[in-house]
């Protein structure tokens, strides 16, 4: 199904990309490009066919419950946490006022 | 005395070991390399500071023979794979500046193998791309040259380009990569390099930047079969930190490199003869299959149905998993902020995702956000999954016939920078059969096997069954054994 | 069959009420990280790189946390999954560091299940009324948001990023605001007991997002209201009533309610639009690529089942065997902690009938009037034996106590910020 700039000005908001008219127009002729040859996996039989779920046969491991067992993982770094934000205020991120 | 950057990964290990040469005169020798190729662009940052403090290092462990696996092996990093104390940049505006205080898994352990970093290397933006065009910080230039004469800058393939481009250059004797899609070994097969993506979950993947989940996977990349055996062995293992991860021991790789095949089956997938082909390709793979017989392999028509679905699954599946693994790049916690004037929180949003992002990435988050969308889930995404489903299962049955798989890497030699980014689609075909193997999770290697007509490269495929590695090396190393591939570049930057 | 209704002047409306409710799991760690779940610390201390979302950084399951939403699921009777899977909700907000919550849509751990409200005459409940549970599943908490403390800032602290949540999802099957608040009081208590939840609702471990929409009398359901995040239980019982009456004045008048996201305001008791929300619904659900599928084996699953208490039911007949007052032994399992305290009073050999109504006139008695808690008096068993009135609020979640604490905490809260500021 070929999709027109209002569904491409749609999508940009859903994905928070900013984009400009010629962006749109632009980008309606290369996504319907990819999107019409993505289409032919309709025509696979897919009937009783599971969706993949684990590539490689593997079991999800559950963790212990311990706090900080391993540094890269644990917390108590904030000095690490905030050492590229942009805006860091009194041990916080600063971002533009929300109104809720 | 030799040029020590001549030297392979397992030479220049042996040859320090031997005391032939001291650990910080091969940093040098590289680091000297990697600062007078400026024009290849194939590094974002460099630190020859790491590799010489590994160096010294090195030299002081041969001293008190305390020697590791890679002592005073310096290597590249491709910029995907966080750095604790360098910048990360996964070649985005996005994360230009960003420095984390933290190192991935793989790279911790080829430090703590000894191994030292020459510096972080460029890459298509956030690895998606095939040529290493979408690059914010310029594209890498390939040191391959088409023997017309002319001088048309080639793509070092994508999107481990930089990687590529440094071994082939020689400004690492090894690196390391990330195949989501054939990213290891595309750019491997462009530049006349070995490379090998190993069974999904065989490296971690805490702290390389995400592109597509279930199909992100680490490998290394380098001269030979030897040298990419020896470097998995030191990338891969078990890591808590991964919930994909496989909990398995890594095998002695290197040691149990055999190029006899006999008793061998290869199988020759029947669906990757494309029409219209490249013949140079085709006379590849048919020299290929003679090289495999020679080594002792018996040779099988195998069949893998649903190839041709394997693209168009990929390209659904792995946009849909990058739209969501890229929301973390909102502006708020790290990276780029475009914050305009009165802007509020959605606006900055916007803006910073705007501005932070290339074209390329843009492209396959808009695509992976509308196929996740309310209404079209099903028909895109869970039909991807099934198909992903039938193509594994595709292999699965051939594996039944055959212990390999050879195939070509891609479908064509480098092409010259600027030849297909205006089409995205064209581009993306240059995966065609580097990606059914990624959407499987298998390991797959590439293999330099003969110049094309115009002197370039070209790569052979061998696709093994998930955690057989050792048979793909092998398969791999036969072929080196027999292509004779001693092309090198001639020095020009 | 409740007799609750709101009497419009096109004649009588039914209410019809779902709650979602979020209550945090009892557990030292996070869901995927490390990092510590206590209440309280310095904002952004307890934040690990995987809550920051810093770049490739992956999130590894807590077990405890699946064990206690297991427990629960069984607590309530309910179908246990044991292929479930971790699905991806993507929407941009500040406190949701991702970009995506981590949760279960698909194939969430605990599915069917029902808890039992109990009779209460006077708050209109002729009988006891079985509420369907229709799932329950594991999730992460995201961050917490301040707006107060920049003139053109609002603050992240990412403490609670992360941090184990189960949704507790009931069938749309009370019909008042009384059934409605006796539900979450069930609830509290049954989690209570499990010791899946500490059920405090001020420190926000326990909240609902209440669904509410009207219909005349037999017909079809009427469009929903999602009120999220109401922190007690007046508070829920306030938002039905309020937000009934607001949907059948709206459809008197020839309006039509629409279905949205709203916000209560308890200081003017009323709900508001959400406006900033309204956009945020194709949120694009897809299993977690990072998170193979969750299975349980048997083995796991015995070990939860065999860690159960008692749970209030059960004791309530049990009490009810021995003799003591329908009454008494509501009273008495009401709250885990005075059940645990009586069950030793009775193992140290006192006489149910006795004790009961000793602990429930006398003790309960002296302990309101010395503002004390059973838990603080556990192993005293002389501590009320003064003279005391029995205390009929003391099952009754005590609303009005927790709304000062609350206003403590927010006054706190502010002296803080004045300091720092």
């Amino acid at each position: 199904m070929a999709i027109d700039q209002a569904t491409v000005r749609k999508i940009a908001s859903l994905a928070r990309i900013a984009i400009s008219d010629a962006e749109a127009a632009a980008m309606e002729g290369e996504l319907n490009g990819i999107l019409g040859w993505v289409e032919q996996l309709g025509e696979v039989d897919v009937t009783g066919v599971e969706p993949m779920t684990a590539v490689i046969p593997n079991k999800l491991r559950l963790r212990d419950d311990v706090i900080d067992a391993d540094p890269l993982t644990g917390g108590n770094r904030r000095d690490d946490i905030l050492a590229n934000a942009p805006a860091p205020q009194h041990g916080f991120f600063g971002v533009p006022k929300v109104i809720e | 005395m030799t040029d020590l950057t001549n030297l392979t990964v397992a030479q220049i290990r042996d040859g320090h070991r031997a005391g032939d040469f001291s650990a910080v005169e091969v940093a040098e020798a590289f680091s000297a390399n990697v600062a007078g190729a400026k024009a290849l662009n194939a590094f974002i940052v460099e630190t020859p500071e790491h590799a010489l403090a590994a160096a010294k290092q090195a030299d002081a462990d041969r001293a008190a023979g305390t020697l590791k696996p890679l002592s005073g092996v310096p290597i590249g990093m491709k910029d995907l794979f966080a750095t604790n104390g360098v910048q990360t940049t996964a070649a985005s505006h996005m994360l230009e500046g960003f420095v984390p205080r933290y190192e991935s898994t793989v790279s911790q352990k080829l430090w703590d193998a000894g191994a030292g970093m020459l510096g972080k290397l460029n890459l298509d933006q956030f690895a998606m791309g095939s040529s290493n065009e979408t690059s914010y910080f310029g594209n890498v230039i390939s040191p391959w040259r088409r023997k017309d004469g002319g001088n048309a800058a080639l793509a070092p393939g994508g999107s481990s380009g930089g990687s590529s481009s440094a071994i082939a250059a020689r400004l690492c004797p090894a690196a390391t990569g990330t195949d989501t899609g054939g990213s290891i070994r595309q750019p491997a097969a462009f530049t006349g390099i070995s490379g090998i993506k190993p069974t999904y979950g065989r490296c971690s993947r805490w702290g390389i930047v995400a592109f597509a989940s279930s199909l992100d996977q680490a490998g290394p990349m380098a001269r030979d079969v030897r040298d990419c055996a020896i470097m998995l062995e030191n990338m891969a293992g078990f890591d808590p930190k991964d919930a994909t991860s496989l909990d398995l021991p890594v095998p002695d790789w290197e040691a149990a490199l055999s190029s006899d095949l006999k008793g061998k089956t290869v199988g020759i997938p029947k669906e990757y003869r494309l029409e219209g082909i490249d013949p140079d390709i085709d006379a590849m793979w048919e020299a290929g299959i003679a090289m495999l017989k020679d080594a002792g392999a018996e040779v099988v028509e195998i069949s893998l149905p649903h190839t041709k679905y394997a693209l168009p699954a990929y390209y659904i599946i792995a946009p849909a998993e990058a739209s969501s693994n890229l929301a973390r790049y909102d502006g708020v916690r790290y990276g780029l902020r475009d914050l305009p004037d009165g802007a509020g929180l959605q606006d900055m949003y916007a803006a910073t995702r705007a501005d932070g992002f290339g074209p390329e990435v843009k492209r396959r988050i808009m695509i992976g956000t509308y196929v996740l969308s309310a209404g079209f889930y099903d028909a895109y995404y869970t039909q991807a999954q099934k198909v992903r489903t039938l193509i594994s299962r595709d292999f699965t049955a051939a594996f039944e016939s055959c212990d390999v798989i050879l195939a070509p890497t891609a479908p064509s030699a480098a092409f010259g920078l600027g030849e297909k980014t205006a089409d995205p689609l064209a581009m993306y075909l240059n995966d065609v059969f580097a990606v059914p193997a990624s959407l499987a999770g298998l390991p797959a290697m590439s293999v330099p096997a003969a110049l094309n007509r115009e002197g370039l490269p070209l790569g052979l495929q061998i696709i093994g069954r998930a955690f057989d590695e050792q048979g793909v090396l092998n398969a791999g190393l036969a072929i080196e054994e027999r292509a004779g591939f001693t092309a090198r570049v001639e020095k020009w930057w | 069959m409740s007799n609750y209704t709101i009497k419009g002047e096109t004649g009588d409306w039914e209410v019809v009420i779902g709650l979602e409710v979020h209550a945090q799991v009892t557990s030292n760690a996070k869901l995927f990280s490390g990092a510590a779940t206590a209440f309280g610390a310095e904002p952004n201390t307890q934040v690990s790189l995987v809550d920051a979302a810093m770049p490739g950084m992956l999130p590894v399951p807590n077990r405890e946390c699946i064990r206690q939403a297991v427990r629960t699921g069984m607590a309530i009777d309910a179908q246990i999954n044991k292929w479930s899977r971790f699905d991806r909700k993507n929407y941009f907000y500040a406190d949701l560091p991702q970009g995506y919550q981590i949760s279960q849509l698909y194939h969430p751990l605990v599915g069917e299940g029902s808890l039992t409200i109990e009779a209460d005459e006077k708050a209109g409940i002729p009988e006891p009324k079985r509420i369907g549970i229709e799932r329950i599943h594991v999730e992460q908490d995201a961050g917490k948001l301040m707006h107060d403390q920049h003139p053109t800032m609002s603050y992240v602290d990412l403490n609670r990023s992360g941090v184990a949540l189960m949704e507790i999802v009931s069938r749309p099957d009370m019909r008042s605001p009384a059934e409605a608040g006796a539900y979450v009081r069930k609830l509290r208590s049954i989690l209570r007991y499990v010791g899946s939840c500490d059920g405090n609702m001020e420190e926000g471990s326990m909240r609902a997002d209440v669904n509410v929409s009207v219909r005349k009398p037999g017909d079809e359901f009427g469009t929903r209201t999602e009120t999220k995040n109401v922190n007690s239980v007046r508070f829920v019982m306030a938002v039905i009533e309020g937000e009934a009456k607001r949907q059948v004045e709206l459809i008197e008048r020839g309006g039509t309610v629409v279905q949205e996201t709203r916000l209560y305001d308890p200081d003017r008791n009323e709900t508001r639009s959400m406006r900033s929300k309204e956009d945020a619904h194709d949120y694009r659900y897809f299993p977690d690529p990072d998170l193979l599928p969750l299975e349980l084996d048997d083995a796991f699953l015995d070990e939860c089942r065999a860690s159960l208490p008692e749970l209030p039911d059960a004791k309530r007949a049990r009490y009810l065997a021995e003799g003591i007052s329908a009454y008494n032994a509501e009273v008495l399992t009401a709250e885990v902690e005075a059940a645990r305290w009586f069950d030793a009073l009775l193992e140290a050999g006192a006489k149910p009938v006795a004790a009961a109504n000793w602990v429930t006139s006398e003790l309960f008695g002296a302990l309101n009037r010395l503002g004390r808690d059973i838990s603080d008096s556990a192993g005293q068993p002389g501590a009320g034996r003064r003279t005391a009135r029995a205390c009929r609020r003391r099952h009754d979640f005590g609303h009005d106590r927790q709304a000062g604490v609350r206003k403590d905490a927010r006054n706190r809260r502010r002296r803080r910020r004045d300091r720092r500021s």
